[in-house]
């Protein structure tokens, strides 16, 4: 089998995510190519051409592809798949976004999310958010898979593989960048980190969240939420932990006032160490916990910010 | 301007899914079923550009047994003008549903197509990019605002670190994410007016498409229980746990 994985990028920087993806990929094939395609997006091959598990990386430069629209890159990644029987993406939202287009223009189905490779056919994924999981086999010629990043490990960096330069046509669109709004953030990406806390509505207001930024400074910590803070608009959208939102496993998440809907707990519950503080002693979020403490969070963040 | 909105109809989401004891799949005998929360915000989008006079006609459409007749109905009851009920067997794949949405596209000669960006189901979200796929017309996932003006849509996207915002040229699909809207509820007498609303059921056969399955679910499994956890007494012993016994906190 020869795998094709797209690569995440920002045409500087290759995203973290991407060397998970491989991790995936090579569970089913010693063939991956990486496939770098954006403008002046060179130091981003550079970088992928160390990754280990890969045999080659094909760049494809061009001012056509810098904002990375789904629409110019689908046709082309389609006509280059033909080669291959697999196609990786990352379940961000630009794979999200590709991947299916990728498959519809292939002819072929598309499988989201995978959390396991059971073989070069066969993935396991989650359904119901997560309340259930389905092992599913692909009899297309190509498979084209997104990977749920916070489900494989990492591999390393320690390689030196050739970069293949192609040209192509790019396809046209009416599509046209008008802003990108970037949440700025001086800690780690929510999906990337090794400590998330989150606040939910007992955190009671936007000014109170300062306690939970305070935690998170003390612990190096990404900060998240439950969709009941978000809308009550205590905290940015995109830092909306859940189902709907984003799917997150770090090695330790704190959940301060958040009671554990299940849409909450379908995005946090795959997290090793799980402690949950809330008043009410019977929060679900307890259920899932692996150490809770119940009180007024306004009295335990001090204390806990102050004893760690 | 003709919207086609396609909609699902799934298990409420509110109910906690039980996977059945053989693990062929989850329980759906005698659970609430209703529409897919995203399809929904769907409609209520369709129907808020027609009340500003964007849009002339809202055509709903599911694919499905009988039953997603209901979910229709619930869509008329809504604002939807007109539904299409394609016969096929539930839990047909991501792509045949799109085949079968290009072919009604462009049969009524539709110029935009407003999907949820995935059923809470089978979570998969596919579709909207799929069907922008074989239309090959731009699309516009994750969106959070979309405002038209002639035949340019101005859409904002909820994307991975923040908000993008995109301009298009319609025809178009979008598919919506959570925040765009908030629908509203069927008044009584809207109930009673869908019901005399026009409700087509027709096959894939005659759209021209064959219904095939390239994927199998062999099995499905209930999550791992997370085994259960103590309650600690003080912010001290909490965090002595963490150093000391999960070894997460130096």
């Amino acid at each position: 089998m020869k795998n094709l994985i797209i690569v995440e990028h920002d045409n500087h920087q290759l995203h973290a995510d991407t060397l998970k993806v491989v991790s995936a990929a090579t569970q089913t094939s010693q063939d991956n190519t990486l496939l770098v395609m954006g403008s002046q997006c060179d130091a981003v091959a550079q970088q992928a051409s160390q990754i280990d598990g890969i045999s080659q990386v094909i760049c494809i430069d061009d001012p056509a592809f810098v904002h990375q629209f789904s629409e110019s890159l689908a046709p082309t990644i389609a006509n280059i798949a033909k080669e291959y029987q697999g196609v990786w993406c990352c379940s961000s939202s630009k794979g999200k976004d590709l991947a299916p287009r990728v498959a519809a223009k292939c002819g072929v189905g598309q499988i989201s999310d995978i959390v396991q490779v059971i073989d070069e056919n066969t993935f396991i994924r989650p359904v119901y958010a997560g309340n259930a999981f389905a092992k599913v086999t692909s009899h297309d010629d190509i498979r084209v898979v997104t990977v749920r990043a916070s489900a494989f490990e990492v591999v390393e960096c320690n390689n030196q593989v050739d970069i293949i330069h192609q040209q192509v046509t790019p396809h046209t669109h009416s599509v046209e960048l008008i802003s990108m709004d970037k949440t700025e953030s001086a800690r780690p990406e929510l999906t990337a980190a090794e400590v998330v806390i989150s606040g939910g509505r007992g955190v009671g207001s936007k000014e109170n969240f300062a306690l939970i930024e305070q935690l998170a400074d003390k612990l190096g910590a990404a900060i998240g939420a439950s969709r009941a803070a978000v809308d009550a608009g205590f905290v940015a959208n995109d830092l909306q932990v859940g189902q709907t939102g984003k799917i997150v496993a770090p090695k330790l998440y704190i959940a301060v006032g958040i009671s554990g809907a299940i849409q909450h707990l379908a995005g946090m519950k795959e997290s090793k160490v799980i402690v949950a503080i809330n008043k009410d002693p019977d929060s679900p979020i307890f259920e899932v916990a692996d150490y809770g403490l119940v009180g007024d969070l306004f009295e335990i963040l001090p204390q806990l910010i102050e004893q760690l | 301007m003709k919207i086609v909105v396609p909609i699902k109809r799934v298990i409420d989401p509110y109910i906690k899914v039980r996977v059945k004891a053989d693990h062929s799949g989850v329980e759906t005998n005698n659970v609430k079923m209703t529409i897919n929360p995203f399809c929904e915000i769907a409609v209520e989008e369709a129907v808020r550009l027609k009340e500003q006079g964007i849009a002339d006609e809202i055509i709903v459409v599911s694919a499905g047994e009988k039953q997603c007749q209901e979910q229709l109905r619930t869509a008329l009851a809504l604002g939807a003008d007109r539904a299409i009920h394609i016969d096929t067997h539930n839990n047909i794949e991501p792509l045949i549903v799109a085949k079968l949405l290009a072919a009604i596209v462009e049969q009524e000669k539709a110029s935009l197509v407003i999907t949820g960006k995935q059923s809470i189901d089978t979570d998969n979200n596919q579709v909207a990019q799929m069907l922008a796929a074989l239309l090959d017309w731009p699309q516009a996932t994750f969106a959070s605002n979309i405002s038209i003006n002639q035949q340019q849509m101005e859409v904002v996207r909820e994307v991975d670190g923040g908000l993008m915002t995109v301009t298009m040229t319609l025809p178009a699909v979008v598919s919506t994410d959570l925040r765009l809207n908030e629908p509203r509820f069927a008044s009584l007498p809207n109930i009673m007016k869908a019901k005399r609303k026009s409700l087509d059921t027709i096959t894939a056969d005659s759209l021209g498409v064959e219904v095939t399955y390239s994927q199998t679910i062999t099995e499905v499994t209930p999550p791992q229980a997370r085994k259960s956890g103590v309650k600690v007494e003080s912010v001290s012993e909490l965090v002595d746990k963490l150093r000391n016994e999960a070894k997460v906190i130096v």
